[in-house]
This record gives C-alpha cells, sequence and structure tokens, in this order.
C-alpha cells in the first residue's frame, strides 16, 4: 500500500518534471528568426517596441526582424508586402487591418492559414466580442489577431470653446444644421475637414446615421443597394453637411484639421480615436478637460470600428515562432503592453483598465455595450478594389455634387468589386 | 574576311539582343497580354491566378466606361501638364540661357544656381513645393512682407477648371485639330508654293466645315455629358517642375550657344544685327537639334511623372491625378493588374508618338550622311 502511495507521489512528481522539462525545453526550442512586418514607425514604434521586448524574454532564443516600412495607414508596406508574397517570400507575420483588407486579398487568394485552432487553443472565443470575431473571420475560418481596436465615429471639440459659442455637441445631425448657421456666421468652421480619406471617413460615420446600423450591415452584405433610396438619400446628407466644412480641406492632413478645432477656428471634427492620442500625447491636452469627444452626430449606441491585426501566411520560413508572436499579441499581457502606448483599446473583454487614460476608458465602456459595426475607410468592411474604387467614386461627388450618379457610380464599384459576395 | 567580320559583330551582338528582347520588348509583350486578360478577379493574389482572354474590355472601360472617368481627366490632366511644361522649362531655361550667353560677371556661380534642382530628387523638391504652395504658408504670405493682402490662391487644391471640354465630343474636337493642322500647313505653304498649299488647305477646310456642320451627327464619345479641362490645381505642380528642369534645358541651350563661333556672332553684329535678331535668326535656328531633343525629353518627362506629384498632392487628389499614378494605385492597391497593365500600355503608346518619329528622322539623318 505504501509502497503504491510512493509509487504514485514518485509518478506524478517525475510527469510534473516531465512537464515541466518538456515545457522549458518547448520554450527554449524555438530559436532561429523571426520576421514582422508592419508600418509602426514613429509615434507607434514604442508599441510594437514594448511587444517585440516582451517577445524577446519569453523567448531569448529567437531574434526578431522588425521590417517596417512607413507610411500612413499602410499605403507603402502594402505594396511592398504584395510584391513579397508575390514573389514567394513572405514574412513570417504581418500587420494588416482586419476584415476584408485582409480577407478581399489574402484570404480569397489562399495565401494564409485558418487560425481557428489556435483561437480555440487559447480559449480566444470569449476573449474577443462576438461582433469582433465575425469580422475579421468568414464561414471557412478566422484568419489574423485584433491587437487594437480603434473608434471611428468619434467627434472632437474643445469643450471651452464650445460654452464661449453658447453651442453643446450635436447629438444628430439635425442638431447639427441647427447650430452650424450660427457657427458659420462667427466665422468659425463648423466641421473641420482635411485630404481626401478623411471625406471618406466622414461619408461613413454621416451614412451610418442615415441608414442605422442593419442597413450598414445590409449594404455590405450586398442586400442593400447603393442607389438604394436610402443609400442616395445617405449621399443626400453627405452633402448637406460638406456645405458645412472648410473649403481649403484637400490640401490639409488630418492633424491639421483637428488644429483647427484646438485652435478654435473650428467646432467639430469627425475623426478616429487617434486624433485622442495626438491631442493627449503631442498637443498635450488633457481627455475630458481639454478637449471633448461624442458619438458622431446620429450614432450614439454604434461602434465604427477598425483594427490592426496580425495573420499567419501560407509557407512562412519560421511557422512555430510566429505563432508564438501571435500567442503573445492575443494575451491580456500583450494587448495590454501594446494599446496604452499606441493609443488604441485592446479587442480583449477582459482588458486592465487601469492602465488606460480617460478617453480610452470611455471607448472600451462602449466598446462593451455598443451594437459593433466594421469601417469602411479602414478595411474592415470592403475589399481592396472597392476601397480603392471607392476613392475616386468620392472625388467624382466632391467635384460633381451629384447623389444620385454617386450613388449609381458606388453601386457599379460593389458589382465589380464582389461586394456581399 | 568580310564573313568573318559579320559572324564576329553577330557574337558580340546577340547577347544584348537577346537580353533586350527578352527583358524589355518580351516584357512589353507580357505587359500587353495581362492587359487583355481579367486577371484573376478577386482572387488576383493566388499563386496562380486565373487569367481570362477578355479582349480589350480593360481600354474600352477605361475611355468609355463609367468609371474610367478618373482616367480620362487624368489623360486630360498630363496633356495639359506636358504643353505647359514645355512651354514653361524651355521657355524659361531659353531665357536664362540667353542671360548668360553674354557672360554677365558671375556667370558661373549663376549657371551652377540654375542648375542645382535638377540634382534634388522628386520627392525631395515635391515636399519642399508642398509646403512653399500650402494654403496659409509659403508662397501665399509673401504678399504679407510687403503689408498687402495675402494671395488667397489654393495652389494643390482649387477645384475649378479652365478650358473645359465635353468628353462626349473628342471626335469633333479630334477632327478640328487634324484641319487646324492642315490649315497652319496650308497657309506656310502659301506663300512659297500656293498650287501644292490647296492639297492641304482644301482637305482642311473640308474637314472643319464637316465638323462645325455636322459634329452633332458623329458618334458620341460616352453615354453622358462628362467635362474634363485644365485643373487650377495643376498649376502648382506645374510650376514646381518648371523649377526643376528650366535649368536643365538652360544648360542644353548653354552649351549649344557656346558651340556658335563668335566668328558668326562679329559677322551679325557688322551687318547691323541687334542682339535680339542675332539669337532669332541665327541662334536658335542653329540648336534647332537641342529643341527637338529637349522636347522630347521633357514630354517623356511630363507622361511619365510620378514621384513629385505623389509628394505634392498624394495618392486620392483627382484634381491633380496622373496616368502615372492611376497606374499604380489600380495595380497595388486595388489589385486590378489587367486594367493597370492596360493603362501602362497607353503610356506607352503615347510616349512611343513622341520618340519614335524623333529616332525614325534621326536615323534617317544619319543614313543619309557618308
Amino acid at each position: 500500500m505504501k509502497t503504491r502511495i510512493f509509487s504514485t507521489c514518485l509518478a506524478v512528481a517525475a510527469a510534473t518534471m516531465l512537464l515541466f522539462t518538456a515545457q522549458t525545453s518547448r520554450a527554449a526550442e524555438l530559436k532561429g528568426q523571426l520576421e514582422i512586418f508592419s508600418w509602426w514607425a514613429g509615434d507607434e514604434g514604442p508599441a510594437l517596441q514594448a511587444l517585440i521586448d516582451m517577445y524577446n524574454k519569453q523567448h531569448p532564443g529567437v531574434t526578431v526582424v522588425n521590417a517596417t516600412v512607413t507610411g500612413g495607414s499602410g499605403v507603402n508596406a502594402k505594396a511592398v508586402l504584395k510584391t513579397r508574397m508575390l514573389g514567394g517570400e513572405p514574412p513570417d507575420s504581418f500587420q494588416v487591418h482586419a476584415g476584408q483588407e485582409l480577407i478581399g486579398t489574402w484570404v480569397k487568394a489562399d495565401r494564409m492559414e485558418d487560425l481557428t485552432p489556435l483561437f480555440k487553443e487559447q480559449g480566444w472565443m470569449k476573449s474577443f466580442p462576438d461582433g469582433l470575431v465575425k469580422n475579421i473571420g468568414t464561414a471557412d475560418g478566422i484568419w489574423s489577431v485584433p491587437v487594437n481596436i480603434h473608434r471611428s465615429n468619434v467627434l472632437w471639440y474643445i469643450p471651452a470653446n464650445l460654452d464661449k459659442w453658447g453651442v453643446k455637441a450635436p447629438a444628430s445631425w439635425d442638431d447639427f444644421f441647427a447650430i452650424a448657421p450660427t457657427l458659420k456666421e462667427k466665422g468659425i468652421v463648423p466641421l473641420a475637414l482635411a485630404e481626401n480619406w478623411t471625406a471618406n471617413h466622414l461619408w461613413e460615420s454621416v451614412a451610418l446615421a442615415s441608414l442605422g446600423a442593419d442597413n450598414w450591415d445590409a449594404l455590405w452584405s450586398g442586400k442593400l443597394a447603393f442607389d438604394s433610396p436610402e443609400g442616395v438619400k445617405a449621399w443626400e446628407l453627405f452633402g448637406k453637411v460638406l456645405a458645412f466644412t472648410n473649403n481649403d480641406a484637400t490640401s490639409l492632413s488630418w492633424q491639421q484639421a483637428t488644429d483647427m478645432v484646438v485652435d478654435g477656428r473650428a467646432a467639430f471634427n469627425i475623426m478616429g480615436d487617434w486624433a485622442a492620442g495626438y491631442m493627449s500625447t503631442t498637443k498635450k491636452m488633457a481627455p475630458g478637460s481639454g478637449f471633448g469627444w461624442a458619438a458622431s452626430p446620429g450614432t450614439g449606441g454604434q461602434f465604427i470600428f477598425l483594427a490592426d491585426s496580425f495573420g499567419l501566411p501560407k509557407g512562412v520560413k519560421n511557422r512555430d515562432n510566429a505563432l508564438a508572436w501571435l500567442v503573445l499579441l492575443g494575451s491580456r499581457e500583450g494587448s495590454d503592453a501594446f494599446n496604452p502606448l499606441k493609443g488604441s483599446i485592446s479587442a480583449r473583454v477582459d482588458t486592465d483598465l487601469t492602465k488606460y487614460n480617460d478617453y480610452a476608458k470611455s471607448a472600451s465602456a462602449d466598446f462593451g455595450k455598443d451594437r459593433i459595426v466594421g469601417s469602411l475607410a479602414h478595411g474592415v468592411t470592403a475589399n481592396e478594389g472597392f476601397m480603392s474604387d471607392f476613392a475616386a467614386v468620392m472625388e467624382m461627388y466632391l467635384k460633381s455634387r451629384n447623389a444620385q450618379a454617386t450613388a449609381k457610380a458606388a453601386q457599379q464599384i460593389a458589382v465589380k468589386n464582389g461586394i456581399g459576395k | 574576311m568580310r564573313n568573318q567580320d559579320r559572324i564576329k559583330a553577330v557574337l558580340t551582338l546577340s547577347p544584348s539582343i537577346i537580353l533586350i528582347g527578352l527583358f524589355v520588348y518580351g516584357f512589353i509583350g507580357n505587359t500587353f497580354w495581362i492587359s487583355l486578360t481579367d486577371w484573376g478577379g478577386v482572387a488576383a493574389l493566388a499563386v496562380n491566378p486565373v487569367k481570362n482572354y477578355a479582349g480589350f474590355t480593360n481600354y474600352i472601360d477605361l475611355f468609355t466606361g463609367f468609371l474610367g472617368g478618373g482616367f480620362r481627366q487624368d489623360l486630360v490632366n498630363a496633356v495639359y501638364y506636358s504643353v505647359m511644361l514645355l512651354a514653361g522649362a524651355i521657355g524659361v531655361g531659353m531665357f536664362l540661357a540667353v542671360m548668360l550667353d553674354s557672360k554677365p560677371k558671375g556667370e558661373a556661380f549663376f549657371r551652377t544656381v540654375f542648375l542645382y534642382p535638377m540634382s534634388l530628387s522628386f520627392i525631395v523638391s515635391g515636399t519642399i513645393w508642398r509646403w512653399m504652395l500650402s494654403p496659409q504658408g509659403g508662397v501665399n504670405i509673401l504678399p504679407e512682407y510687403a503689408g498687402l493682402q495675402p494671395f488667397t490662391f489654393r495652389w494643390l487644391s482649387s477645384t475649378g477648371s479652365i478650358l473645359e471640354f465635353n468628353w462626349q465630343n473628342l471626335l469633333e474636337i479630334a477632327i478640328y485639330l487634324v484641319s487646324a493642322v492642315l490649315l497652319i500647313i496650308g497657309l506656310r505653304l502659301f506663300a512659297k508654293t500656293p498650287r501644292q498649299s490647296l492639297l492641304w488647305l482644301i482637305p482642311g477646310i473640308a474637314l472643319g466645315l464637316f465638323a462645325w456642320l455636322g459634329g452633332e451627327m458623329l458618334p458620341k464619345a460616352l453615354f453622358m455629358e462628362e467635362t474634363h479641362g485644365f485643373n487650377k490645381a495643376t498649376f502648382g505642380i506645374i510650376l514646381a517642375t518648371i523649377w526643376q528642369y528650366s535649368g536643365y534645358t538652360m544648360a542644353l541651350y548653354l552649351a549649344g550657344f557656346t558651340g556658335i563661333s563668335q566668328d558668326l556672332r562679329d559677322a551679325a553684329m557688322l551687318d547691323g544685327a541687334t542682339t535680339a535678331s542675332y539669337y532669332r535668326h541665327i541662334a536658335l535656328p542653329m540648336v534647332k537639334p537641342i529643341t527637338i531633343s529637349a522636347v522630347i525629353i521633357l514630354s517623356h518627362i511630363s507622361l511619365k511623372m510620378f514621384d513629385l506629384i505623389f509628394a505634392m498632392t498624394g495618392p486620392d487628389n483627382g484634381q491633380t491625378g496622373h496616368p502615372a499614378l492611376n497606374m499604380y494605385l489600380t495595380t497595388f492597391r486595388a489589385n486590378d493588374f489587367a486594367r493597370g497593365a492596360a493603362i501602362a500600355i497607353i503610356l506607352f503608346l503615347i510616349a512611343g508618338t513622341f520618340i519614335i518619329p524623333y529616332l525614325v528622322s534621326s536615323y534617317r539623318q544619319r543614313r543619309g550622311k557618308p
């Protein structure tokens, strides 16, 4: 009897020992290189570096090669990535906007590995909200690990200025149209706008307000046509909003449009929540008192999200190292190390909110309870072909201001690029 | 002996013939083939994309399709851009060369100063000019230093355009252009050989009348009205390009002027020529080959222009678009490789219309000499 217990103990101890050695040896086994490809340089560089440092600590045997190609929202990086993928030399893992930008380009081309097993193994099905998992996957699998979440439909303002002018942040576009003429009379631009892509950005906030979340989703699943009466109405509303924007928009960067609000030359600006990072870090303003925010008019309770994510291309050289990288990205620790520095919120539901600033806390709260829909301007709802053509359609609208013709053109590019298929 | 020479010649030439054949003409052919396909549709980046032969669909869409409007405007931009660049860079370059040809004090210094912009990369000069031409800074606030109102012209973001025409009437406009060319040739010949000039004048007048009277009956190039014109926003880009290239044309002309013997100039002066008439009747006709090569070089530079525009107004500014930019975005951003290839072939053909006549004439000239 005694011997039996003893031997059981021994066996358990041995097993534990084995398990430990197995684990340590598994960690130590990882060696060689890991090449990660992204467009995070400059302001976002430190956030990426925090992740790389964590990875180095966990897997000291691996040399991380940080291949960044600069250029906002990856204009240059995406082209470089394409030549590398076509040349049969994929990086071990690359940054990509979650959603159709990944799916339309790389998943349809059968270049990515399904990450569903990894999501199941790590218990991520419960860690990420349903709306998010639906947007980053297709019927055939889940294709990337989201690292961060940004919100697109945010209205920014300076509370002190609004008090001075005697206006309040509008909850709907009708509210906005009620106060905009008086602002204009005072020589203040009601809504600051910048170069072309920010017009697309504004369009999605306006269109969501006009269509509502259900129709917005129907638009992207191909159930609602762009040139339907609802679709045309969205363009008409957009035209009315444009009448209250600055006329030198196309030569401004988004930061300059935000500056207009900060300097008191404009009352409002609709921009993604990287504007919060810009105002709090670069402009040293306090979230809440220094600058204020609200959901863009008519989109309260709705959250247009966009996310950066990393995927696993087929046929990479260091697959195990890349998997370990993805595990780190999806983990709570990794996420909470990265996002406070990047100025975004974590995609996970169990995030440690104490590490974030006031804006991020409020955005996290909204992300937990709002209706989540995808962003067009930042690659969630439509593939790259549509996005590129949509920029041309937007140019057409800015020039002609013809809602009917533009809606028709939008429908044509949707058919051409197979939206909803 | 002669045979052996020939064999040697073939042997030494064949590597470059094969390489050029493969890497230049082979790839041009391949691009043309791609432009006739539909390249994979949505799965454009698959390992082996499915390519179906689609005929000239891509070209037809670009010129007459609903969604090709951006490309058509880009093409119009490129034409205006080339013309303005040629006039500007050659005019300014010639002026500077004439000034420096009279050997003022510090000639070497000014020569370097004017030629210097050439050595900058387009990205650098584009970025500088972008700042200089920003709406509330740079050039626009210059008058403030003199106590005047600042300019308000938006160099890179105006939305207005001038010299507009309807793309539907493309055929009519083309006929007018041909008739104008015929008339000009005819009128120039009229003084010398009146009879021969009629051969040019009569068809010219007939074509002009035909377009004027029957223009309404001509087939429309497009099913809807679509106006294109010279966008005022391209002024800024043209300005920057002229700044960068006038020094280059100056150097070309200066080399030509220095090559003219001083005796000729002295002789002309003795005959009572003023400086202006010396340049007009003697120097400029003598450097005509230089003018021609400057035109060729500048026109195909303007057709291939990419980096300067990209640096100055970014990828999605339809006002200042250019086919080369459109080609890059269509290919590498929208993943539409077939359409991108079609734009590339169109650009190639346009550049060819400038360069091939030049090559043919210079080849003939060389053959003419013993």
